[in-house]
């Protein structure tokens, strides 16, 4: 279970750059939860993932996960209980070394790394099996960089890799925002599966509504740094690409009131 | 032929320098440049144990620990401090300097009168040969050259073997990919500062190892030796990629060494050929800083010429 207690993060505090990316967030998802979460652009989304993922520590609140609580733990730390799946397709690999030496360091994701060799015939094997059912024609090239594959073949790697040992919470971060429709897709199909075969507990950010509508069991919408909508079981099931975007919709329109009516007062009053 | 032996020999032997560099520069792009502290700092530690008749081995030990330290701290200088990594090395760097001078007492050591790796290099070899001079293709050459080669080329292949293998393990694989994507590493639980901390102090124990050998085979340390280590390794390893490419780690391992001992030989038949060896570090500056910008201007006249022909 992931427990988000009262999370607060201001990015450059103090200065005419100050940015209040979460207020006072709280939220708990329960094990095998799907949770997607949509919002504005600045909404806070990727701040909450990277929040739990430990990319900065938060300013007040707390994190805890499978009984542990994180809000301390160095990122490397909390990796043990991660699998992370980036935006971008360059930021889930190494580039330089192969698809067999990628998978074989996710094989030990949060183990002690000695002087053992990673790559043995089991693991090799278990490899070739697993990346066969990618159905990308990867599994006869597990000795080349992954720097000579597509966005959409490095995604679908860093998703086994991040799933390759089972994680207490899988965060995806908008990771087919970067890839052409089709390998979207196929990367989406994929994350389902996986997600759905080894129950995972996940966190999706997505800015495609229709992911949204038709991924997960849990639906959460963010709006300036806050959880503004949260829907759950059959509410989340009759959801549909229209109704998320007509509360869009609403949500611009009481910024825009917000804004035209700050505006009224300053020039009434200042 | 004394001439060429000596090149190779202090080619193989500081092949150790380009296999520290290629360690901080192309494994983890980080400039390291303690490497002139600590190619001293092992000379001076080396000199100063065995004139105390200390054994060799332990001595040449000491100088790879020594530098490993001293790697490690400009490693935690950058990372747990969060200093810029050029400006890390060049702390550590004039920190050692007077650090050196005071290992060493004054500003040069000789270690001629005591028991070195160089003597047992020429036990082994005039037992071997059971003659003091060696005859190849018409060349006399003495048993102690001839043995100080092969001991300096047995090193480098094992130190080649082993450094080879330990990128293949987990810790090197998690190194070899701090390098690549820190990011990556982190998100499967990598401390990545750790990663650059020991490898850093991998780097510099080789390096310190360079200067320990390379004292006990001319014969004396000198304070000021390590000047422009870091930029003899980097050229070393540049010529090693422009001779096998960059794709496989062995073949980059091997280049790095066949590029130190091929740009000691150019060294040496320039030197004998008049080049003023004060004008040494300067070509060698000119000639990296040429190799670092050919292959960009190359690509750009390669882009442009179907440009013009079009036209």
């Amino acid at each position: 279970m992931l427990e988000i207690r009262a999370v607060s993060k201001t990015f450059n505090p103090g200065t005419p750059n100050e940015l209040r990316a979460l207020q006072a967030i709280d939220l708990t998802v329960n094990n095998g939860s799907f949770v997607v979460i949509i919002g504005t652009n600045g909404s806070g989304k990727s701040t909450l993932l990277n929040a739990v993922a430990g990319s900065f520590f938060i300013d007040s609140g707390a994190i805890s996960l499978a009984g542990a609580d994180l809000t301390r733990w160095p990122e490397h730390r909390r990796a043990k209980l991660l699998g992370r799946v980036f935006q971008n397709p360059f930021s889930g690999t190494a580039a330089n070394m192969s698809i067999a030496e990628n998978l074989a360091l996710a094989a030990y994701r949060g183990k002690p790394r000695r002087l053992g060799w990673p790559l043995g015939h089991t693991l090799l094997s278990q490899f070739r099996d697993r990346v066969s059912q990618l159905n990308m024609g990867l599994e006869d090239r597990l000795k080349n960089s992954i720097g000579s594959l597509s966005g959409g073949q490095r995604q679908a790697l860093t998703l086994l890799m991040a799933t390759w040992l089972r994680p207490d919470l899988l965060l995806l971060d908008e990771h087919t925002a970067a890839l052409d429709p089709k390998s979207a897709d196929q990367v989406i199909a994929l994350t389902d599966t996986i997600v759905r075969r080894d129950k995972l507990t996940t966190l999706m950010v997505t800015h495609s509504m229709q992911q949204a509508a038709n991924l997960g069991d849990r639906l959460i919408m963010m709006h300036r740094g806050g959880i503004i909508q949260d829907f759950q079981g059959a509410e989340k099931k009759r959801i549909r690409v229209d109704d998320l975007l007509a509360r869009f919709e609403e949500v611009r329109r009481a910024e825009l009131l917000d804004e035209s009516a700050a505006e009224m007062l300053r020039r009434v009053y200042v | 032929m004394s001439l060429l032996l000596g090149a190779l020999t202090v080619g193989f032997i500081f092949s150790l320098v380009a296999l520290g560099v290629f360690i901080s520069f192309r494994i983890f792009a980080f400039p390291d440049i303690t490497a002139d502290g600590s190619s001293t700092l092992g000379a001076a530690l080396a000199a100063m144990l065995l004139v105390h008749n200390v054994n060799p081995v332990l001595a040449t030990s000491a100088a790879f620990v020594g530098g490993f330290l001293a790697g490690t701290l400009t490693g935690t200088l950058a990372t747990k401090f969060e200093i810029n990594g050029l400006l890390a090395g060049i702390l550590v760097m004039t920190g050692l300097y007077s650090v050196n001078l005071h290992i060493m007492g004054r500003s040069n050591i000789s270690v001629l009168g005591s028991c070195t790796l160089s003597t047992y290099a020429e036990r082994v070899g005039t037992a071997l040969t059971r003659n003091n001079t060696l005859n190849v293709m018409g060349w006399e050459i003495t048993a102690l050259e001839a043995s100080l080669l092969m001991a300096s080329f047995l090193f480098i292949v094992l130190a080649g073997c082993v450094m080879y293998a330990f990128f293949q393990t987990n810790l090197g694989t998690a190194m070899r990919a701090t390098g690549d994507n820190n990011e990556m590493v982190r998100a499967l639980g990598v401390n990545d500062e750790n990663m650059i901390i020991l490898g850093l102090g991998l780097s510099n124990g080789l390096i310190a190892l360079a200067g320990a050998f390379i004292t006990q085979y001319q014969g004396f340390a000198d304070v000021q030796m390590g000047i422009g280590m870091v930029v003899w390794g980097l050229a070393s390893v540049i010529i090693g990629e422009a001779l096998v490419g960059t794709k496989q780690l062995g073949l980059t391992i091997t280049g790095a060494v066949m590029g130190s001992v091929l740009f000691r030989l150019l060294v040496a038949i320039a030197l004998r050929l008049g080049l003023n060896p004060n004008d040494l570090k300067l070509i060698t500056a000119v000639f990296v800083f040429a190799a670092l910008v050919t292959p960009g201007l190359l690509k750009r006249f390669k882009t442009l010429k179907p440009r013009s022909s079009h036209a």
